[in-house]
């Protein structure tokens, strides 16, 4: 993927008021209002029930492979699992060529190499019919270790040819009201994915919005993420529960149309784990184009963060294919 | 003083719980002489999907309980249903518009082919498996497994007896069974859940459908998660084109016959396992 630029600084420091010290940062992000939790709960369980049928439903399939970030981050990964992930990945239904690749791979940092080498000529921007390797970096997914070594742990990620990095805020830092010190770790983990000519590795923010406890700190969160330069905010690791949900993922999508409002600035939001049907995914594309637009359903503005989600969208589009129902013994065993 | 009737509400039983169905659609089921007896649950494809998801969680569960186990939870649905004999007499009656003498003597036969399926459970093995003889320092061995998801058309003239002889053998071997009841007469079928959900059997192991086989049938036969198809109720339906369904996504088929207990409807619904095994490794 090509560099991105980083996001105009000086909007962002408009915006609060001055230097994003904790005083700042915290005057502008506890001044703005709160969430009206009955009003969202009831928004995205409105946008969840829209009845997506037959060629819409055949697109909406074929546009949710081509926004998964095809996921394995175990403790047990190996070299073996991440090249059979990739193939899954360029290749995700072998009796259907026509299926669209994923956006990209998502894995440990110490697994990039073997992602790319995997991938060969498809690594490439997903927007061109390539596939991105992300990883997720800075101690994922507690955040728990010194900056220098989130710091090391992305710089590494990025020279072995990740095109995305996967930050984790400090949740600590930011729910004991340090805002400063969160907003510096992003700002400093954006530099750390500069690659040798200039350009940068696309960073993702994790909030882990099932640490933050209200809708309020989501809300907050993701307005410091997009001040501090995150070019996505995304909802969770996937390692604690609850993980992405329709009203968090639609809040973080207000927050991200607020900001283009403001600063014509596009950010993207990627809702991960949890997510492991088609219909699920589905209400998701429904909640991105009712809230940032459609144009917001391409892999550079809107992710999956998912690993079995595919496979139920590969049965889906074979029992739109066949008409008849298919089972797991049609997919791969992950 | 009068009291006003407290009529039941017959629902589906997918995964060990009673569901309506996802279409909202009933149908008024009634008596022999056409009397209104109660609103059954019409299922569409989806609830039988649904019920197919459930019966593929249970596979493992079930399949993989001992044989003894097995035998144990069946015996102990024959026991429960002998609680009960007297609400399936009441429901004979009201639905065939038989003799109580006769709906008794149904219910009784039911019980007992229950007790004589339960029995094979840790039998059938011994019979339907072998040692087979080969020229080697080998034991060579074969031994039947359950096939999987089993779909069932029941026999559709029959309240209980005719469900019990088709879904207890496909559940001795460790089958799990998606059934979809007799279209006139599914209110013993819906019962007989009760017992079941009551009883020791996991849930998904049984799924009970109501409704029209002839609308049920063709998904359940084409449906690729489903390994067995028992035809035994489908006379009455295009059955031919719902074993071609089948034959596509390599069913083991059964077409329709009669329903008299045997080893071989057990044994109708397994996969033949041959291993070698060296005798002695010095």
């Amino acid at each position: 993927m090509t560099g991105v630029e980083i996001v105009p600084t000086d909007r962002a420091l408009a915006l609060i008021g001055g230097e994003p010290n904790d005083a700042n940062l915290r005057r502008y992000l506890q001044g703005i209002p709160g969430v009206d939790a009955v009003g969202l709960q009831q928004r995205a369980a409105g946008l969840g029930t829209r009845s997506i049928k037959t060629t819409s439903k055949v697109w909406a399939l074929d546009r949710t492979i081509g926004l998964i970030d095809l996921t394995t981050l175990e403790g047990a990964d190996t070299p073996g699992k991440v090249r059979s992930l990739v193939a899954k990945a360029v290749t995700p239904d072998p009796a259907d060529l026509s299926c669209p690749r994923v956006a990209a791979v998502c894995v440990y940092g110490d697994m990039v190499g073997h992602a790319v080498q995997a991938l060969g000529a498809s690594h490439g921007d997903p927007e061109a019919g390539g596939i991105a390797v992300a990883a997720v970096a800075t101690a994922f997914p507690s955040g728990r270790s010194s900056r220098s070594i989130k710091l090391e742990d992305t710089a590494d990620a990025v020279a072995a040819g990740a095109d995305e990095i996967d930050m984790v805020i400090d949740r600590g830092a930011f729910l004991a009201g340090r805002f400063g010190a969160v907003y510096d770790e992003i700002v400093a983990v954006k530099e750390a994915c500069r690659r040798p000519d200039g350009t940068y590795a696309h960073l993702k923010v994790i909030l882990e919005t099932g640490e933050l406890n209200t809708y309020d700190n989501v809300r907050r969160a993701s307005w410091l993420a997009i001040l501090a330069g995150g070019d996505f905010i995304k909802t969770s690791t996937g390692k604690v529960s609850p993980a992405a949900t329709l009203p968090v993922t639609l809040l973080m999508l207000e927050v991200v149309r607020d900001w283009h409002r403001i600063s014509g600035h596009r950010v993207g939001v990627k809702p991960a784990g949890g997510i492991r049907t088609s219909k699920d995914a589905i209400k998701y594309l429904v909640t991105v184009a009712e809230t940032t637009g459609e144009e917001w359903l391409t892999p550079h503005l809107f992710r999956f963060g998912a690993s079995s989600l595919l496979n139920d969208v590969l049965l889906q589009r074979q029992k739109v294919a066949t008409g008849h129902y298919s089972g797991p013994d049609y997919v791969t065993i992950d | 003083m009068s009291r006003l009737a407290v009529p039941k509400t017959y629902k589906l039983y997918i995964g060990g719980a009673f569901p309506r169905s996802e279409s909202g659609r009933t149908y008024e089921v009634a008596s022999s002489k056409g009397a209104f007896l109660a609103n059954a649950a019409k299922a569409s494809r989806k609830d039988a999907r649904d019920a197919v998801v459930a019966a593929r969680a249970a596979v493992g569960g079930w399949s993989g309980a001992t044989a003894y186990n097995r035998g144990q939870v069946l015996y102990r649905i024959a026991e429960l249903l002998e609680g009960r004999r007297e609400q399936f007499v009441a429901e004979i009656v009201d639905a065939e518009g038989v003799s109580a003498g006769k709906a008794t003597a149904q219910v009784d036969a039911a019980i007992d082919r229950w007790v004589w399926y339960a029995g094979w459970a840790d039998k059938y093995a011994q019979v339907s498996g072998n040692a087979n003889p080969v020229s080697g320092p080998y034991f060579n061995i074969s031994v039947p497994e359950p096939t999987g998801v089993v779909a069932i058309v029941a026999p559709q003239d029959s309240s209980l007896l005719g469900l019990v002889s088709v879904v207890a053998p496909a559940l001795v071997a460790g089958n799990t069974v998606v059934v979809v009841a007799s279209e006139r007469l599914p209110l013993s079928a819906i019962s007989l859940s009760e017992v079941l959900a009551t009883s020791d059997v996991p849930k998904g192991v049984v799924n009970v459908l109501t409704g029209s086989p002839a609308e049920i049938a063709p998904w359940l036969a084409s449906h690729a998660d489903v390994n067995g198809l028992d035809l035994t109720g489908a006379g009455d339906l295009d059955w031919v084109d719902l074993q071609v369904a089948a034959a596509e996504t390599l069913k083991r088929v059964l077409a329709p016959q009669d329903v008299d207990q045997s080893l071989g409807r057990i044994t109708a619904f397994t996969e033949t396992k041959t291993v070698w095994h060296t005798k002695g490794l010095i």
